[in-house]
Protein backbone atom coordinates (compact mmCIF):
# COMPACT_ATOMS: atom_id res chain seq x y z
CA UNK A 1 0.00 0.00 0.00
CA UNK A 2 1.52 3.23 -1.08
CA UNK A 3 0.90 6.08 1.45
CA UNK A 4 -1.41 8.51 1.42
CA UNK A 5 -1.56 12.19 1.13
CA UNK A 6 -3.48 13.43 4.36
CA UNK A 7 -3.42 16.66 5.65
CA UNK A 8 -4.66 17.72 9.51
CA UNK A 9 -6.00 20.92 11.18
CA UNK A 10 -3.39 23.71 12.14
CA UNK A 11 -3.70 26.39 14.48
CA UNK A 12 -2.32 29.96 13.44
CA UNK A 13 -1.89 32.04 16.54
CA UNK A 14 -0.96 35.78 15.86
CA UNK A 15 2.11 37.11 18.00
CA UNK A 16 3.50 40.44 18.23
CA UNK A 17 7.58 40.14 17.62
CA UNK A 18 7.51 41.53 21.45
CA UNK A 19 8.77 38.45 24.35
CA UNK A 20 5.70 38.12 26.63
CA UNK A 21 5.53 38.18 30.42
CA UNK A 22 6.44 34.79 31.86
CA UNK A 23 2.98 33.85 32.99
CA UNK A 24 1.46 34.58 29.45
CA UNK A 25 4.06 32.82 27.54
CA UNK A 26 4.05 29.93 30.07
CA UNK A 27 0.36 29.44 29.67
CA UNK A 28 0.65 29.75 25.80
CA UNK A 29 3.47 27.39 25.96
CA UNK A 30 1.17 25.27 28.19
CA UNK A 31 -1.84 24.93 25.41
CA UNK A 32 0.48 24.65 22.27
CA UNK A 33 1.71 21.95 23.95
CA UNK A 34 -1.77 20.44 24.60
CA UNK A 35 -2.67 20.72 20.87
CA UNK A 36 0.90 18.89 19.93
CA UNK A 37 -0.02 16.22 21.76
CA UNK A 38 -2.84 15.80 20.02
CA UNK A 39 -1.32 16.05 16.76
CA UNK A 40 -2.47 19.74 15.67
CA UNK A 41 0.43 22.00 13.92
CA UNK A 42 0.78 25.07 15.97
CA UNK A 43 2.08 28.10 14.01
CA UNK A 44 2.90 31.78 15.75
CA UNK A 45 3.08 34.28 13.20
CA UNK A 46 3.32 38.27 12.52
CA UNK A 47 0.53 38.70 10.06
CA UNK A 48 -2.22 36.23 10.20
CA UNK A 49 -3.82 35.30 6.73
CA UNK A 50 -6.86 37.50 6.21
CA UNK A 51 -10.12 36.76 6.74
CA UNK A 52 -10.53 35.98 2.99
CA UNK A 53 -7.49 33.81 2.96
CA UNK A 54 -7.78 31.29 5.60
CA UNK A 55 -7.90 27.84 4.24
CA UNK A 56 -10.63 24.97 5.45
CA UNK A 57 -7.33 23.65 7.30
CA UNK A 58 -6.70 26.20 8.65
CA UNK A 59 -7.68 27.98 12.30
CA UNK A 60 -6.63 31.48 13.38
CA UNK A 61 -6.71 32.76 17.05
CA UNK A 62 -5.37 35.66 18.72
CA UNK A 63 -2.25 35.43 20.94
CA UNK A 64 -4.25 36.05 24.09
CA UNK A 65 -6.68 33.06 23.09
CA UNK A 66 -3.85 31.21 23.89
CA UNK A 67 -2.35 32.65 27.36
CA UNK A 68 -6.09 33.79 28.84
CA UNK A 69 -8.16 31.14 28.11
CA UNK A 70 -7.73 27.64 30.08
CA UNK A 71 -5.75 24.87 27.36
CA UNK A 72 -8.77 22.09 27.65
CA UNK A 73 -11.36 24.88 26.08
CA UNK A 74 -8.92 25.66 23.27
CA UNK A 75 -8.39 21.96 22.69
CA UNK A 76 -12.36 21.26 22.74
CA UNK A 77 -12.58 24.57 20.44
CA UNK A 78 -10.33 22.92 17.92
CA UNK A 79 -11.16 19.82 17.95
CA UNK A 80 -14.66 20.53 17.67
CA UNK A 81 -14.02 22.78 14.19
CA UNK A 82 -11.44 19.43 13.11
CA UNK A 83 -14.43 17.16 13.30
CA UNK A 84 -16.75 19.74 11.59
CA UNK A 85 -14.30 20.08 8.65
CA UNK A 86 -13.79 16.12 8.65
CA UNK A 87 -9.88 16.91 10.02
CA UNK A 88 -9.51 14.19 12.30
CA UNK A 89 -7.03 15.03 15.08
CA UNK A 90 -3.97 12.60 15.73
CA UNK A 91 -3.84 8.85 16.38
CA UNK A 92 -1.86 6.87 18.61
CA UNK A 93 0.12 5.13 15.92
CA UNK A 94 3.73 5.32 16.85
CA UNK A 95 5.43 6.32 13.83
CA UNK A 96 7.62 3.38 13.47
CA UNK A 97 8.96 2.76 10.10
CA UNK A 98 12.30 2.55 7.99
CA UNK A 99 13.85 6.03 6.92
CA UNK A 100 16.56 5.18 4.04
CA UNK A 101 20.04 7.55 4.34
CA UNK A 102 20.06 7.55 0.02
CA UNK A 103 23.53 8.45 0.73
CA UNK A 104 24.49 5.25 2.01
CA UNK A 105 22.46 3.27 0.74
CA UNK A 106 23.91 0.74 -2.39
CA UNK A 107 20.34 -0.96 -3.13
CA UNK A 108 21.92 -4.00 -2.18
CA UNK A 109 18.33 -5.33 -1.54
CA UNK A 110 19.44 -6.83 1.78
CA UNK A 111 16.65 -5.04 3.55
CA UNK A 112 13.74 -6.17 1.02
CA UNK A 113 14.57 -9.69 0.91
CA UNK A 114 15.39 -9.62 4.75
CA UNK A 115 12.21 -7.84 5.89
CA UNK A 116 9.03 -10.66 6.35
CA UNK A 117 6.70 -7.96 5.97
CA UNK A 118 7.04 -6.26 2.83
CA UNK A 119 7.69 -3.08 4.18
CA UNK A 120 10.08 -2.55 0.97
CA UNK A 121 10.09 -2.25 -2.81
CA UNK A 122 11.75 -1.25 -5.47
CA UNK A 123 10.80 1.80 -7.85
CA UNK A 124 10.64 2.26 -11.57
CA UNK A 125 14.45 3.46 -11.67
CA UNK A 126 15.03 0.22 -9.50
CA UNK A 127 16.58 1.57 -6.49
CA UNK A 128 15.31 0.68 -2.77
CA UNK A 129 12.39 2.47 -1.05
CA UNK A 130 9.81 1.89 1.76
CA UNK A 131 6.20 1.18 0.04
CA UNK A 132 4.60 0.16 3.18
CA UNK A 133 5.19 1.43 5.83
CA UNK A 134 1.65 0.73 7.95
CA UNK A 135 3.45 -3.47 7.71
CA UNK A 136 6.37 -2.20 9.96
CA UNK A 137 6.35 -4.15 13.14
CA UNK A 138 6.34 -1.05 16.12
CA UNK A 139 9.92 -1.41 17.97
CA UNK A 140 11.84 -3.85 15.34
CA UNK A 141 14.66 -2.18 14.05
CA UNK A 142 15.97 -5.73 12.34
CA UNK A 143 16.10 -4.90 8.75
CA UNK A 144 18.30 -1.72 9.91
CA UNK A 145 20.65 -4.21 11.51
CA UNK A 146 21.23 -6.12 8.19
CA UNK A 147 22.22 -2.83 6.20
CA UNK A 148 25.95 -3.64 5.39
CA UNK A 149 25.85 0.56 5.18
CA UNK A 150 24.56 1.57 8.29
CA UNK A 151 21.58 3.55 5.71
CA UNK A 152 18.29 2.53 7.31
CA UNK A 153 17.37 4.64 10.08
CA UNK A 154 14.36 4.48 12.66
CA UNK A 155 13.95 8.01 14.08
CA UNK A 156 12.47 6.59 17.22
CA UNK A 157 14.96 3.75 18.04
CA UNK A 158 16.83 4.30 21.46
CA UNK A 159 20.25 3.61 20.31
CA UNK A 160 22.39 5.02 17.32
CA UNK A 161 23.50 5.13 14.93
CA UNK A 162 19.92 3.25 13.61
CA UNK A 163 18.50 6.48 15.38
CA UNK A 164 19.78 8.51 12.98
CA UNK A 165 23.09 9.48 14.54
CA UNK A 166 25.96 9.80 12.44
CA UNK A 167 27.69 6.57 11.25
CA UNK A 168 31.19 5.69 12.18
CA UNK A 169 33.40 3.60 10.62
CA UNK A 170 33.15 1.22 13.62
CA UNK A 171 29.52 0.99 13.07
CA UNK A 172 30.07 0.25 9.49
CA UNK A 173 32.31 -2.43 10.47
CA UNK A 174 30.13 -3.62 13.18
CA UNK A 175 27.46 -4.15 10.66
CA UNK A 176 29.31 -5.64 8.51
CA UNK A 177 29.86 -8.46 10.42
CA UNK A 178 26.21 -9.39 10.98
CA UNK A 179 25.59 -8.96 7.41
CA UNK A 180 25.79 -12.79 6.91
CA UNK A 181 22.71 -13.23 9.52
CA UNK A 182 22.92 -17.23 9.01
CA UNK A 183 26.03 -16.71 10.82
CA UNK A 184 24.63 -15.39 13.75
CA UNK A 185 23.83 -18.92 15.49
CA UNK A 186 26.39 -20.89 13.92
CA UNK A 187 24.59 -21.77 10.55
CA UNK A 188 21.59 -21.03 8.68
CA UNK A 189 18.72 -19.89 10.91
CA UNK A 190 15.87 -21.75 8.74
CA UNK A 191 18.62 -24.69 8.11
CA UNK A 192 19.04 -24.82 11.88
CA UNK A 193 15.52 -24.31 13.09
CA UNK A 194 14.55 -27.35 10.72
CA UNK A 195 17.21 -29.33 11.90
CA UNK A 196 16.67 -28.82 15.27
CA UNK A 197 13.14 -29.62 14.53
CA UNK A 198 13.86 -32.92 13.12
CA UNK A 199 16.58 -33.69 15.81
CA UNK A 200 13.45 -32.92 18.33
CA UNK A 201 11.21 -35.18 16.10
CA UNK A 202 13.01 -37.98 16.03
CA UNK A 203 14.01 -37.85 19.70
CA UNK A 204 9.81 -37.22 20.03
CA UNK A 205 10.12 -41.23 18.97
CA UNK A 206 12.58 -42.37 21.15
CA UNK A 207 11.25 -40.29 24.03
CA UNK A 208 8.57 -38.54 23.43
CA UNK A 209 9.82 -35.32 24.70
CA UNK A 210 8.10 -32.66 22.73
CA UNK A 211 8.27 -30.40 25.58
CA UNK A 212 12.12 -30.37 25.55
CA UNK A 213 11.86 -29.71 21.69
CA UNK A 214 9.86 -26.85 22.44
CA UNK A 215 12.01 -25.58 24.67
CA UNK A 216 15.09 -26.06 22.28
CA UNK A 217 13.13 -24.06 19.81
CA UNK A 218 12.33 -21.26 21.99
CA UNK A 219 15.92 -21.02 23.28
CA UNK A 220 17.21 -20.48 19.55
CA UNK A 221 14.36 -17.51 18.86
CA UNK A 222 15.48 -16.15 22.09
CA UNK A 223 18.84 -15.70 21.33
CA UNK A 224 17.92 -14.40 17.78
CA UNK A 225 15.66 -12.15 19.43
CA UNK A 226 18.54 -10.76 21.47
CA UNK A 227 20.90 -10.42 19.01
CA UNK A 228 18.63 -8.00 16.40
CA UNK A 229 16.40 -6.53 18.89
CA UNK A 230 13.47 -8.20 17.09
CA UNK A 231 9.59 -7.95 19.40
CA UNK A 232 8.79 -11.81 20.29
CA UNK A 233 5.66 -10.96 18.16
CA UNK A 234 7.72 -10.62 15.03
CA UNK A 235 9.39 -13.94 15.49
CA UNK A 236 6.34 -15.10 15.81
CA UNK A 237 5.37 -14.47 12.20
CA UNK A 238 8.56 -15.97 10.97
CA UNK A 239 8.05 -16.82 7.25
CA UNK A 240 9.69 -19.98 6.31
CA UNK A 241 13.00 -20.79 4.70
CA UNK A 242 11.99 -21.20 1.56
CA UNK A 243 9.88 -18.03 1.62
CA UNK A 244 12.51 -16.07 2.30
CA UNK A 245 14.55 -17.41 -0.56
CA UNK A 246 11.88 -17.37 -3.19
CA UNK A 247 11.03 -13.22 -1.76
CA UNK A 248 15.13 -12.61 -2.39
CA UNK A 249 14.76 -13.99 -6.12
CA UNK A 250 12.22 -12.26 -7.20
CA UNK A 251 13.67 -8.97 -5.56
CA UNK A 252 16.52 -9.80 -7.26
CA UNK A 253 14.90 -10.58 -10.64
CA UNK A 254 13.45 -7.17 -10.11
CA UNK A 255 16.54 -5.19 -9.04
CA UNK A 256 18.20 -6.69 -12.53
CA UNK A 257 15.07 -5.64 -14.84
CA UNK A 258 15.75 -2.15 -13.88
CA UNK A 259 18.64 -0.03 -15.16
CA UNK A 260 20.20 2.49 -12.57
CA UNK A 261 18.08 5.64 -12.13
CA UNK A 262 18.06 8.52 -10.58
CA UNK A 263 19.43 8.81 -7.27
CA UNK A 264 16.63 10.18 -4.44
CA UNK A 265 19.39 12.02 -3.06
CA UNK A 266 17.79 15.26 -1.03
CA UNK B 1 15.04 35.37 8.82
CA UNK B 2 14.67 32.92 5.77
CA UNK B 3 12.77 29.95 6.15
CA UNK B 4 11.88 30.20 10.07
CA UNK B 5 12.26 28.05 12.83
CA UNK B 6 10.61 24.80 12.85
CA UNK B 7 9.98 23.04 16.38
CA UNK B 8 8.71 19.28 16.62
CA UNK B 9 7.01 18.43 19.56
CA UNK B 10 7.82 13.88 18.70
CA UNK B 11 4.53 13.79 20.36
CA UNK B 12 4.27 9.81 19.86
CA UNK B 13 7.22 8.67 21.19
CA UNK B 14 9.90 9.28 24.43
CA UNK B 15 12.74 9.49 22.69
CA UNK B 16 13.55 13.41 23.39
CA UNK B 17 14.00 14.36 26.73
CA UNK B 18 10.29 15.72 27.92
CA UNK B 19 12.43 18.93 30.05
CA UNK B 20 14.13 19.66 26.84
CA UNK B 21 11.14 19.88 24.60
CA UNK B 22 9.30 21.83 27.75
CA UNK B 23 12.18 24.55 27.72
CA UNK B 24 12.34 24.80 23.85
CA UNK B 25 8.92 24.98 23.49
CA UNK B 26 8.13 27.84 26.86
CA UNK B 27 11.49 29.77 25.14
CA UNK B 28 10.23 29.99 21.72
CA UNK B 29 6.60 30.57 22.82
CA UNK B 30 7.60 33.65 25.43
CA UNK B 31 9.93 35.20 22.89
CA UNK B 32 6.89 36.44 20.72
CA UNK B 33 9.31 35.28 17.34
CA UNK B 34 7.52 33.14 14.86
CA UNK B 35 7.77 29.81 14.41
CA UNK B 36 5.98 26.81 13.46
CA UNK B 37 5.59 23.83 15.74
CA UNK B 38 4.57 20.44 14.44
CA UNK B 39 2.99 17.18 16.61
CA UNK B 40 5.38 15.03 15.18
CA UNK B 41 7.89 14.89 12.00
CA UNK B 42 7.90 10.98 11.64
CA UNK B 43 4.20 10.94 11.63
CA UNK B 44 3.95 13.62 9.43
CA UNK B 45 6.70 11.83 6.69
CA UNK B 46 4.54 8.89 6.98
CA UNK B 47 1.38 10.30 5.66
CA UNK B 48 3.03 12.35 3.42
CA UNK B 49 1.95 16.02 4.47
CA UNK B 50 2.03 18.53 1.96
CA UNK B 51 2.81 20.91 4.93
CA UNK B 52 6.76 19.70 4.75
CA UNK B 53 7.13 20.67 1.19
CA UNK B 54 6.06 23.99 2.29
CA UNK B 55 8.23 24.12 5.13
CA UNK B 56 11.05 22.89 3.36
CA UNK B 57 10.45 25.22 0.06
CA UNK B 58 10.61 28.23 2.31
CA UNK B 59 14.75 28.30 2.40
CA UNK B 60 17.22 27.23 5.30
CA UNK B 61 15.02 26.80 7.92
CA UNK B 62 15.67 26.23 11.57
CA UNK B 63 14.65 23.04 12.94
CA UNK B 64 14.76 21.98 16.69
CA UNK B 65 14.11 18.16 16.27
CA UNK B 66 16.24 15.36 17.06
CA UNK B 67 19.73 13.68 14.98
CA UNK B 68 20.43 16.00 11.56
CA UNK B 69 20.94 12.86 9.19
CA UNK B 70 17.06 11.70 10.57
CA UNK B 71 15.60 15.15 9.69
CA UNK B 72 17.29 15.37 6.43
CA UNK B 73 16.03 11.80 5.20
CA UNK B 74 12.70 12.28 7.26
CA UNK B 75 11.55 14.92 4.86
CA UNK B 76 13.38 13.50 1.22
CA UNK B 77 11.20 10.47 2.21
CA UNK B 78 8.22 12.95 2.24
CA UNK B 79 9.40 14.11 -1.13
CA UNK B 80 10.08 17.64 0.27
CA UNK B 81 14.06 18.69 -0.25
CA UNK B 82 15.38 21.02 2.57
CA UNK B 83 16.95 24.38 1.52
CA UNK B 84 21.09 24.46 1.54
CA UNK B 85 21.77 25.78 4.43
CA UNK B 86 19.06 24.47 6.76
CA UNK B 87 20.50 23.45 10.23
CA UNK B 88 18.91 20.86 12.65
CA UNK B 89 19.59 21.25 16.72
CA UNK B 90 19.15 17.90 18.64
CA UNK B 91 16.84 17.96 21.44
CA UNK B 92 18.07 14.60 22.32
CA UNK B 93 21.48 15.36 23.07
CA UNK B 94 21.41 19.55 23.27
CA UNK B 95 20.31 21.26 25.96
CA UNK B 96 17.65 23.37 25.41
CA UNK B 97 19.54 26.57 25.68
CA UNK B 98 21.77 26.05 23.42
CA UNK B 99 19.08 25.42 21.27
CA UNK B 100 16.92 28.34 21.89
CA UNK B 101 20.46 30.28 21.14
CA UNK B 102 21.17 28.96 18.65
CA UNK B 103 17.37 28.92 17.12
CA UNK B 104 17.17 32.70 18.12
CA UNK B 105 20.77 33.72 16.29
CA UNK B 106 20.41 32.37 13.19
CA UNK B 107 23.85 32.20 12.84
CA UNK B 108 24.77 28.67 11.08
CA UNK B 109 25.03 27.32 13.97
CA UNK B 110 23.22 23.76 14.79
CA UNK B 111 24.16 20.75 12.25
CA UNK B 112 24.24 21.51 8.80
CA UNK B 113 20.86 19.01 7.83
CA UNK B 114 21.83 19.09 3.91
CA UNK B 115 25.35 17.70 4.55
CA UNK B 116 23.58 14.55 6.48
CA UNK B 117 24.53 15.69 9.69
CA UNK B 118 28.34 16.99 9.21
CA UNK B 119 28.96 20.23 11.06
Amino acid sequence: MIRTETRRLRVVVAVDGERTDVRKGRQRAETMRALLDKGYAVSAVREPPADGEIDSETIVLGADALSDTAPETVLDTVRALGEERGLPEGGTWKPWFPVIDYQRCTDCMQCLSFCLFDVYGVDKAGSIQVQNQDNCKTDCPACSRVCPEVAIMFPKYRHGPINGEEVHEDDVRREAMKVDISALLGGDIYAMLRDRSEKARSRFARERDDERALKERQKCLIRLQQDLDVPPEVLAALPTGDEIRAKAEAARRRAEQHSPGERKDA
Amino acid sequence: MAGGILYCHCAYARVVPAETKSAVLDGLSGSGTEFDAVADLCEMAARSDPRLRELAARGPVRIAACYPRAVKWLFASAGAKLADGARVFNMRTDSAGQILEGLEAGDGTGKDATTGGAP
